[in-house]
């Protein structure tokens, strides 16, 4: 291509000659030598680079490589701890996890995925609405000092750890050999007729058929004060107007709430909704191994507890662990990305 | 009409009230049981006659634990982990959000998606166990052999404290970084000096979401600390809940001493909630904040 002169100079009319285009010029280096630009940018602004580093390396080191090492489940475990170093194996992991009727490792991991949904529905289904409902009642208790009572109390327990939460529990339902002994919680069902003495005696944590109740009851327990939050702001945020109006139309109490109230929350509804679905297969690992044992792995197994299971207590059994681990984690990412995209395109607001 | 529409509203709030207090009481029940269990006599807990108040009281099961030298051992190891731990995520998350907030930053888009990755998909528990094994030995051959310190420096990044810390910066306004910088301010200063000051509650937040969360943190260190000496709070009190709900330690336990098995755990649960609960009113406040803070943008 022929350069002309015009495009790097400019006639100046006054004097006559020509000088360079110093827009032009930059423009024109920046196209030819783009990499040459990167980086007398960066040595220019070297310490706003130098700041990222540290933030960089951690990711990369903590976060990254092991996404390098998950590459194992495509490998066969030979012991060895460098992927680099272990062969190749293909799909053989998936394969063995999926289809092969009959071995013990595959149904234990139909098991797990199917818990692993199942944990994540009822926490949908039981665990989501309670801080709205919650949010609600808040909404009604017009004394301030009333209300701050009621919120500390209630986000108390957010802010006990996981191994805290699960001892409490553990001991509230613990078995016991006569009645009198065993956890208050228990106690106080078998006097409710709620469960049978037996039941209670064996210890409810012992029993599978109690362990999603559990599971979900002390997940309210822990986190419906401290979610509802978001949904107080929400309604708070109304404007009085609204109400008066509502009430000038002659709504009750629960026209209110359903024609004023829900409509104006209703948006942060989805958006908490979708960041919930989108973290559907994320079930908290620690408190289920906190919680299950192996009387109750019928329900309480999901794949993450299954792959620390086989993967970091037994030997060679690294790779299957691996593969299960990344069938639950892609999943969970297209959950995340798909929940991400309706939200974008029903309500305008995305989370990323 | 007038008067329907206040009976309804009578309703509404005799429930809420009722409700409110009752899910209130659920709450804080567990606290309270356990506080009374645990200075109770041996008889009152292992026959369950405490409903409420503690009987026959006792404070051995504290005695034997504040003289019990693993606890303070732990107790010190979580106080160091939550301590570095803290400052080492606030050091690296306040210079990457600074950095990523600069609209100037070449790559920006890259170097957000690199964060936001990593909150979409994780490599999961058994390549993160294979990945601080080498971290270990890397870290035993340049000299450090404590596990504390991989647990510190290794654990505990969360990409979404980074964009917390990110829009706050983003909403500075550039006017007042322009006039530090005729001013003649390096890059650091206006980052310590208008930065930090003016984000003052959401670096507050994220400072109290690293801590809580070393504070609370247990599967990472359980795993990786072979040695008990480095055990934190939280390994120490699920170890010894294991070790108390064992058979074999419950034989001739009653010989040996006044209080239950089930008060040693509960005086173990109460005092580490205590130091949170001296805060709590504190940071109260801040966590409600953060949440609104919300909003994620890539």
């Amino acid at each position: 291509m022929k350069v002309r002169a015009a495009d790097f100079l400019d006639y100046d009319q006054e004097t006559g000659v020509y000088r360079e285009n110093p827009e032009q010029v930059v423009r024109d280096d920046v196209e030819k030598h783009y990499w040459l630009h990167v980086v007398r940018t960066i040595v220019k602004d070297w310490r706003l680079y130098l700041m990222l580093v540290p933030m960089l390396l951690v990711f990369l080191f903590w976060r990254y490589f092991p996404m390098y090492e998950l590459l194992s489940c495509f490998k066969v475990d030979n012991g060895q701890l460098d992927v680099s170093q272990q062969m190749f194996s293909g799909f053989s992991y998936f394969k063995k996890l999926l289809f092969s009727t009959g071995d013990s490792l595959s149904t234990d991991f139909w098991r797990a995925l199917r818990n692993t949904f199942i944990t994540s529905f009822y926490g949908l289904c039981f665990g989501f609405p309670m801080p709205i409902i919650l949010a609600l009642f808040f909404n009604e208790i017009k004394s301030n000092a009333a209300r701050s009572v009621y919120q500390v109390l209630t986000y108390l327990p957010k802010f006990m750890s996981t191994v805290i939460m699960t001892s409490l529990v553990t001991m509230l339902v613990k078995q016991g050999g006569t009645t009198t002994n065993m956890g208050i919680i228990s106690q106080a069902l078998v006097k409710l007729h709620i469960i049978t003495e037996e039941v209670g005696q064996a210890g409810l944590l012992n029993n599978p058929a109690y362990f999603r109740t559990i599971y979900q009851i002390s997940g309210i327990w822990e986190g419906a004060g401290y979610d509802s939050i978001v949904f107080f702001a929400a309604i708070i945020a109304i404007s009085p107007t609204s109400y008066e109006a509502a009430q000038i139309d002659g709504a009750n109490k629960w026209a209110q709430m359903r024609y004023v109230v829900l409509p104006s929350i209703l948006s942060t509804i989805v958006i908490m909704l979708i960041t919930r679905i989108g973290g559907l297969l994320n079930v908290g690992y620690e408190k289920v191994m906190l919680l299950y044992n192996d009387k109750t792995y019928v329900t309480a197994d999901v794949v993450s507890t299954f792959a620390q299971r086989n993967g970091l207590t037994g030997s060679g059994q690294k790779g299957i662990a691996a593969a299960a681990e990344m069938m639950n984690n892609v999943i969970g990412m297209l959950l995340v990305i798909g929940s991400n995209t309706i939200a974008r395109k029903a309500t305008n607001t995305s989370l990323y | 009409m007038k008067r329907k529409l206040e009976i309804t509203e009578l309703i509404f709030k005799i429930i809420s009230y009722t409700l409110l207090t009752i899910f209130s009481l659920c709450c804080l029940y567990p606290f309270v049981y356990a506080v009374s269990a645990a200075i109770s006599g041996y008889g009152p807990v292992n026959s369950n006659q405490i409903i409420l108040l503690p009987k026959d009281l006792q404070f051995d099961a504290f005695k034997s634990m504040f003289t019990n030298n693993m606890f303070w051992t732990s107790y010190s190891n979580t106080l160091f982990i939550t301590l570095y731990g803290t400052l080492w995520a606030m050091f690296t998350a306040i210079l990457g959000a600074y950095a990523l907030s600069k609209k100037r930053l070449l790559f920006r888009k890259v170097f957000n998606f690199f964060l936001v990755f990593t909150m979409w998909f994780s490599a999961g528990i058994v390549p993160q166990y294979l990945n601080y094994l080498a971290t270990r030995d890397i870290f035993q051959s340049i000299g450090i052999m404590d596990d504390k310190w991989l647990v510190v420096i290794a654990m505990g990044m969360a990409a979404m404290n980074i964009i917390l810390l990110r829009n706050a910066f983003e909403g500075v306004p550039s006017e007042i970084e322009e006039a530090a910088i005729v001013d003649g301010a390096t890059e650091m200063q206006v980052l310590t000096n208008v930065y930090l000051p003016m984000s003052k509650s959401t670096i507050a937040t994220v400072a109290l979401f690293f801590a809580i969360s070393r504070w609370n943190g247990y599967f990472w260190a359980r795993q990786m600390m072979s040695n008990p000496h480095e055990h934190p709070l939280q390994v120490f009190i699920r170890l010894r809940l294991e070790d108390y709900t064992n058979p074999d330690t419950l034989t001739g336990w009653e010989l040996r001493y006044n209080y239950a098995p089930d008060s040693a755990i509960y005086a173990l649960v109460v005092c580490s909630i205590i130091p949170i609960l001296i805060i709590y009113p504190f940071i109260q406040k801040y966590f409600a904040k953060g949440v609104n803070v919300g909003g994620v943008k890539e």
